[in-house]
């Protein structure tokens, strides 16, 4: 029950399709989603297989609780070996796709092998096949999504699709279903289109069985009441979307700009929530339309925009003037504060082809500030960028790289390599914001002390969303710490850690946990599936996972070495805000955050604690 | 002496005529405190929940007795998050 028990097993070198049922053994060690499609993983692929190769293998895994009526209960994840890190990949999204999954039967697929020519996978209920998708390929996001529906007669078909960005196997190419939903980070999307797979389309027209409904019922509907009643995801989260961060974060002094040099952005407003809120001059209407709600969510923090007619970038584009999915906070900051750039409404367009080339807006922006770096510093030039004046601040710049990016055209083919590679092949590493390869989103260490310790340990490169410490740090959930302290940071990046490898394993939204403590998650997930689920096995799975996860890193030749923080991060103290002085003190966390972890000082963990955890 | 009060979010219409966007220079006299200015421009307490002086958090028991100065900059939210 909450699980229906299958799984799609697809082999695109022969072109064959299985069934087989769910491991309910590891459903019960690893829960859903992101820990079972793991647990999957880490059995069947070599650590140190070439993701970019047949034999690495791409899953998309749903939860118990997705396709069920728990609030934002419509996550899936995308699992594989991530080509831009060489780590274990697991990216979340939202959309529909995942309940549409779950509804035509199934609790995950698992793609092997490598197609010979471009497919696309249909799924409606038991009827799988794989196409040819001569047609689609070269297409974008939004088109195949558009003619997929069109040719099946069908608008109910749900599309989690690569652009022409996984195609050309751009490093930090996305899946993106339903639009502007994306698996974003770490390159699954370059796996996709290693794989020759354009697209997976989805219909389903069952529905998902609970354990005990009346329970089920009583503990969805509490947990509704709580999300309602708590003013960040029952007002907050609605009106605002994450982008309310924008001056949170810049006033905190922990903004990462133009490449993490400084840590405030001085036009920060100009492209935050409020700004995206206000008519503009140029036509009286904001930026933002609407907000809009993932699958059974009833937080709706997803924004909604439309960018102005008579900008630039769209003035002769018409099929650019339709509302889309508009600017998060993590796309606003890589797009706009990492490029010091202050055009909210170049930065909207931008965001659109990022969604419809399929690229990860975060680590896209945060190579376009690295290159910006190379740029002003002499290191390249016109020559080697192909005439674009690659200057902090020029939106003209930003457009003209993602229209080269995608297609792998020009110096946007030295773009899609990320920041690591790029800055490397300047002789200027230095200049990557990476950790193990993936670029750090907008939170800097130096001012929150705690998302440095975050970013060196997170499984999948440097991340916010594996452990996100600004929920104590800056905002005070559940309860207020000092973000310029280290003592008693690697206690809470732990508990933060732990519990959201459990959420991410479950179907639910992270977001739910400005509210939510796994006290409302657990009884969810506990009258939905058989298991016993309380809040000590959550918390142990979670740990498990994380334990998991980094074993399958260790094999893959990670060390203690690369838990590291950019030389910028550990050097160069804040220039201005509250962290002026500070660097990030990683060195102050680190070896008591592995002691707690119940790890070696190499980062391996023991066996005591292999056995405990039962890996 | 001056001060620059910033308020964001659903707080913006506290601000007083020829605020910039999010924020307003402001007058205050010496011995003005966080709490004693937000009250005068009546932000409802309940709503203040991010209150960040020069960009560091006082929590609620502790804005009525820390003084603002000449030049600070005083930020405020209602109960917000992100991700
Ligand atoms: S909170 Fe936002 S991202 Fe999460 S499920 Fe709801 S709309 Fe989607």
């Amino acid at each position: 029950m909450g699980w229906t028990g299958k799984i799609l097993r697809i082999d695109l070198t022969n072109g064959t399709v299985n069934t087989e049922a769910l491991n309910m053994e590891w459903a019960d060690k690893y829960l859903g989603q992101r820990g079972l499609a793991s647990k999957y993983l880490v059995e069947e692929v070599d650590p140190k297989a070439d993701p970019l190769g047949p034999e690495n293998k791409l899953i998309m895994a749903t939860g118990p609780l997705t396709g069920t009526c728990a609030s934002t209960g419509g996550r899936y994840s995308v699992i594989t070996k991530g080509p831009l890190t060489g780590a274990i990949a697991c990216s979340n999204s939202g959309g529909y796709f995942g309940a549409e999954l779950k509804f035509a039967g199934w609790d995950m697929v698992i793609f092997e092998g490598q197609s010979p020519k471009p497919v696309y996978v249909t799924i409606f209920d038991d009827d799988v096949q794989i196409r040819d998708a001569g047609g689609l390929w070269g297409k974008s996001v939004w088109e195949a999504d558009k003619k997929i529906k069109s040719d099946h007669q069908d608008q109910m078909i749900h599309v989690a699709a690569i652009g022409v960005a996984g195609e050309n196997e751009v490093l930090y190419s996305c899946i993106v279903n339903d639009l502007h939903r994306a698996a974003g980070r770490s390159g699954v999307g370059a796996v996709m289109g290693n794989k020759n797979l354009k697209a997976v389309a989805v219909r389903g027209t069952g529905g998902v069985k609970v354990k005990d409904f009346k329970t089920f019922m009583d503990a969805t509907n509490a947990g509704k009441k709580v999300l309602k009643d708590n003013a960040v995801t029952g007002q907050g989260l609605p009106a605002f979307g994450t982008q309310v961060l924008m001056n949170v974060i810049n006033e905190a002094g922990a903004m990462p700009t133009r490449n993490g040099k400084d840590v405030q952005f001085e036009s920060a407003n100009d492209i935050s929530a409020e700004a995206m809120a206000e008519p503009r001059r140029s036509d009286g209407k904001p930026n933002l339309l609407t907000n809009q709600a993932c699958f059974g969510c009833t937080i709706a923090c997803g924004r909604i925009s439309k960018i102005d007619e008579t900008h630039y970038t769209v003035q002769n584009k018409p099929e650019y003037w339709h509302a889309s999915g508009g600017l998060e906070y993590e796309a606003a900051w890589a797009l706009g504060s990492a490029t010091g750039i202050k055009d909210l409404e170049g930065l909207t367009y931008v965001n659109f082809i990022c969604n419809e080339q399929g690229l990860d807006p975060i680590t896209f922006g945060a190579t376009v500030g690295a290159a910006m770096e190379l740029y002003e510093t002499g290191v390249i030039d016109d020559k080697i960028t192909g005439g674009i004046e690659l200057k902090f601040g020029s939106s003209e710049a930003l457009v003209k790289c993602v229209e080269l990016t995608g297609k792998a055209e020009g110096f946007g083919k030295e773009l899609g390599l990320g920041s690591k590679r790029l800055t490397e092949k300047y002789g200027k590493p230095e200049l990557s914001m990476t950790v193990k390869g993936q670029e750090f989103p907008a939170y800097d260490p130096r001012g929150i002390q705690g998302m440095g310790l975050t970013y060196a340990t997170s499984n999948r490169g440097a991340c916010h969303l594996r452990g996100y410490t600004v929920a104590s740090e800056i905002l005070g959930i559940p309860e207020k710490t000092d973000p310029l302290e280290t003592d008693g940071k690697p206690g809470l990046v732990k508990a933060f850690q732990d519990a959201t490898a459990a959420v991410d394993s479950s179907g639910l939204c992270v977001f739910t946990t400005f509210a939510w403590t796994l006290e409302d998650i657990a009884p969810q997930v506990d009258a939905a599936v058989e298991g016993n689920w309380t809040v000590d096995k959550m918390l142990e799975v979670g740990e498990r996972i994380w334990n998991m996860e980094r074993i399958f890193n260790n094999k893959a030749g990670f060390t203690a070495a690369d838990d590291n923080l950019p030389e910028r991060l550990l050097k160069d103290a804040a220039k201005t805000g509250p962290a002026k002085g500070l660097v990030a003190g990683l060195d102050k966390m680190l070896p008591e955050y592995y002691d707690l972890r119940g790890w070696t000082q190499e980062g391996v963990p023991t066996n005591e604690t292999l056995e405990r955890l039962a890996v | 002496m001056q001060v620059t009060l910033k308020l964001f979010a659903s707080l913006t219409p506290f601000l007083p005529a020829g605020a910039e966007r999010n924020a307003a220079q402001i007058e205050v006299a010496d011995g003005t405190t966080i709490l004693s200015l937000l009250d005068s421009y009546n932000v409802p307490r309940e709503h203040c929940h991010l209150v960040m002086l020069n960009g560091v958090y006082h929590a609620p028991e502790a804005r009525g007795s820390v003084p603002v100065s000449d030049g600070d900059h005083l930020a405020v939210w209602p109960p917000v998050a992100g991700g």
